[in-house]
């Protein structure tokens, strides 16, 4: 199910999305919040790294939260002001202790197959919330800031 | 498009030529698929040229990881070749660009390995 509202210029514009619990909705996803910060201007570099965090957060939805279940939905918002874009990707699994991640810049980590999704979002948004649902499931909440002429 | 790899032989020394998008799924699995298959072939000096990924995400960045140790760990090199910006920085974010040996010429790479 996917409902679009596109608002008039200057007022927020909102995705609301439900999608599979595959690999493909991480293109999906990084293509409709990419879609919607290109409409308020943001620059290419900075659409990259907000499509990255993007994708990196569904994955772990998919893989991690809903563990690839037909069952299952990961839900994508997406909102803006003319300034800044809010993503909020929801899953339905277990949810997990967001202070059991390692470092994966330490040492003993470096050579980690894993366990740098996380990591990377944080450094390519400006906030990055995540918090644990009753009685399932885990929401993560990405903003990213447009950039301004330098 | 997902990761596109074919290799070829400059002395003792495979390259492989990679290009697309390294991310989980089809794309990281196409590279893990084709260092596995050189090593057990007997290659032991692997150059990764990367200057034609447009994009490698986390999986991507832990198959490359994952590359540098099983080669390491047969007692293999892994090096990689023509990093773009974008796998540069995040190479050096995640501080793996100090673990790996890159190279900008192919020529000097290869050298390298004597």
């Amino acid at each position: 199910m996917k409902n679009m509202t596109d608002e008039s210029p200057g007022e927020s514009k909102q995705v609301d999305t439900h999608l599979d619990s595959l690999l493909e909705s991480a293109d999906t996803a990084e293509h409709l919040v990419v879609e919607v910060a290109s409409r308020i201007g943001f620059q290419e570099e900075e659409l990259h790294k907000l499509g990255m965090a993007v994708r990196e957060s569904v994955v772990n939805a998919v893989v991690h939260g809903n563990r690839y279940s037909a069952k299952k939905k990961v839900h994508l918002s997406i909102s803006n002001s003319q300034d800044r874009i809010t993503v909020t990707v929801t899953d339905e699994g277990q949810g997990f202790d967001v202070s059991s991640l390692r470092n994966p810049l330490a040492d003993e980590n470096l050579l980690e197959q894993s366990g740098r999704g996380i990591f990377l979002i944080r450094a390519f948004v400006d906030e990055f919330h995540i918090r644990r649902l009753v009685p399932s499931g885990t929401e993560v909440t990405l903003v990213k800031y447009k950039q301004t002429g330098i | 498009m997902s990761a596109k790899l074919s290799s070829r032989q400059v002395g003792d020394v495979v390259v492989i030529d990679v290009s697309g998008r390294i991310t989980l799924g089809e794309g990281s699995s196409n590279l893990r698929e084709g260092i596995r298959e050189l090593l057990a072939k007997g290659n032991r000096k692997i150059l990764l040229n990367l200057g034609e990924v447009s994009y490698i995400d986390s999986s991507g960045i832990g198959e490359l990881v994952s590359a540098f140790t099983s080669s390491a760990n047969q007692a293999g090199q892994l090096k990689l070749l023509n990093l773009t910006k974008r796998v540069k920085d995040l190479l050096q974010i995640t501080k793996l660009y100090t673990v790996f040996e890159v190279f900008d010429e192919e020529a000097k790479a290869i050298r390298s390995f004597a």
